[in-house]
C-alpha cells in the first residue's frame, strides 16, 4: 500500500514539473524511479524507453504505464497487482495537467478576444511553426533515417520514404494514419 | 447525428493508438481529425493550442485532448477526449508488459519500424507549411519561425524559452503599435 502511495506522489510530481514534453519527463521519471528510489534498474529502464518509443501513444503515458507496472512486480507482487501499479502511475502523472489544463481552457476560451491575449498569441504562432520546423529537424537523424556511410540501402529507403510520405500528405491528404500503415508494411518487405 | 462524446473519444482513441514517437509525431493526426475532418478547431485556434498545451506541464498530446474535450462538452467532455488519448497506450504498454518481453528484439518489429520512423519525420514536416500559411506569416515575420527552429535544432535551446520570448514580445509589440494607430502593423 505504501508502494503505492509512493508510486503516485512521485508521478504526480512528473505531471506536474514535465515541461517540454515526453523527452524532458524521461528524465524526471529516471530521477525518480531510478535513482531515487530504486524501483527499477538502469538497465531496466532504458529497455522501457525503447519500448515506448517503439509503442504507439505518448511517451510520458507509455512510460507511466510500464514503470507502474515494474516497479509493483519487481517488488514482489504479481501481474496482476502490477496492473493497478499502471494505473497509480498513469492516473498521477496525468493528473497535473489535467487540472491545470482544465483552468487554462476556461480561462483562454473567456479571454481570447482581450486585447493582451491576442497580442501575446500574436507573438507566440510564428514561434509554434518554428517549434514544429525544429521537432522534425531534431528528428532527421541516422537513428531515424540509417547513414549513408554505414547502410545506404536504409538511408535510401528512409529518404523515399519520406519524400513519398510528405507529398501524400500535404499534396494529396493522404491520411496520416493509412501512411503510418503503408511505410510499416514497406518496412517489413524491403528490409 | 452521431453522440459527441462517443465521437470525439473514439477520434482520439486513433490518434493514440496510431501515433508513434510521443507529443510532436501526433500534431498531424489532431490537426487532421480536429480541424479538417471534424471542424471542431479553426486552424488559427489549433496554433494557440499548440502554444498552450507546450506552455502546460504534462504530457503534450493529452493537454491538446483536454482543451478540446473542454471547448466541446466542458469538463465531461475533457474526461472522455483524455481517456481516449491514454488508453491506447495503457492498453498496448501493458500488453507488452505482461506478455512479449522480447518485443524491441522481434526482428519483424524492428523492420516495421524501420519503415516506419521517416515517415513520422515527414508528417510531422508537412503541417509545418500548412500552419505558416494560416498564421499569416509573411517576409517581415519570417525570420521568427526560423530563429525559432535554428534556436532549437542547432543550439538545443528549450522551447519553453522560445515560447516565452515569443509571447512577451507579442505583448510588448501590441502596446508600440497601440501607441502608434497610424501604423497598424501586425507581427
Amino acid at each position: 500500500m505504501i508502494l503505492f502511495l509512493k508510486l503516485f506522489y512521485s508521478f504526480l510530481k512528473i505531471g506536474l514539473f514535465g515541461f517540454g514534453g515526453g523527452y524532458a519527463m524521461l528524465s524526471l521519471i529516471q530521477g525518480e524511479v531510478v535513482t531515487l528510489h530504486h524501483w527499477i534498474s538502469p538497465s531496466e529502464f532504458t529497455d522501457i524507453v525503447a519500448i515506448s518509443q517503439m509503442t504507439p501513444g505518448p511517451i510520458g503515458i507509455n512510460s507511466a504505464t510500464y514503470v507502474g507496472y515494474t516497479a509493483v512486480v519487481n517488488a514482489g507482487y504479481s501481474s496482476t497487482i502490477g496492473i493497478l501499479g499502471s494505473v497509480t502511475a498513469t492516473l498521477a502523472v496525468t493528473l497535473p495537467s489535467f487540472v491545470l489544463m482544465l483552468l487554462i481552457s476556461k480561462f483562454f476560451l473567456k479571454y481570447q478576444k482581450n486585447t493582451v491575449v491576442e497580442s501575446v498569441f500574436k507573438g507566440l504562432r510564428p514561434a509554434i511553426v518554428g517549434l514544429l520546423a525544429a521537432a522534425a529537424l531534431v528528428l532527421m537523424n541516422s537513428e531515424n533515417f540509417g547513414s549513408l556511410q554505414s547502410d545506404s540501402y536504409q538511408f535510401y529507403i528512409s529518404v523515399a520514404i519520406f519524400i513519398v510520405s510528405f507529398a501524400a500528405t500535404k499534396f494529396y491528404r493522404v491520411n496520416p494514419i493509412l501512411m503510418i500503415v503503408i511505410c510499416g508494411v514497406l518496412g517489413a518487405i524491403l528490409y | 447525428m452521431r453522440n459527441i462524446y462517443w465521437d470525439s473519444f473514439w477520434s482520439f482513441f486513433k490518434i493514440g493508438a496510431f501515433t508513434l514517437g510521443g507529443g510532436y509525431a501526433m500534431i498531424p493526426l489532431i490537426q487532421r481529425t480536429v480541424v479538417e475532418d471534424r471542424k471542431w478547431l479553426s486552424e488559427k485556434d489549433f496554433i494557440d493550442l499548440l502554444a498552450i498545451a507546450q506552455s502546460a506541464p504534462g504530457v503534450f498530446a493529452v493537454n491538446m485532448s483536454i482543451f478540446i474535450g473542454y471547448k466541446l462538452k466542458g469538463w465531461k467532455g475533457s474526461i472522455i477526449t483524455t481517456l481516449g488519448a491514454v488508453l491506447p497506450s495503457f492498453i498496448i504498454i501493458l500488453a507488452i508488459a505482461l506478455v512479449f518481453q522480447q518485443f524491441k528484439t522481434n526482428p519483424w518489429v524492428i523492420k516495421v519500424f524501420m519503415g516506419i520512423r521517416p515517415a513520422v519525420v515527414a508528417l510531422i514536416a508537412a503541417p509545418t507549411f500548412t500552419l505558416a500559411k494560416s498564421t499569416g506569416i509573411n517576409l517581415r515575420t519570417l525570420w521568427i519561425p526560423v530563429v525559432s527552429a535554428l534556436l532549437i535544432w542547432l543550439l538545443g535551446v528549450s522551447p519553453v524559452y522560445i515560447i516565452i520570448a515569443a509571447g512577451l514580445g507579442g505583448y510588448l509589440w501590441g502596446r508600440i503599435s497601440k501607441n502608434n494607430p497610424e501604423k497598424p502593423e501586425k507581427s
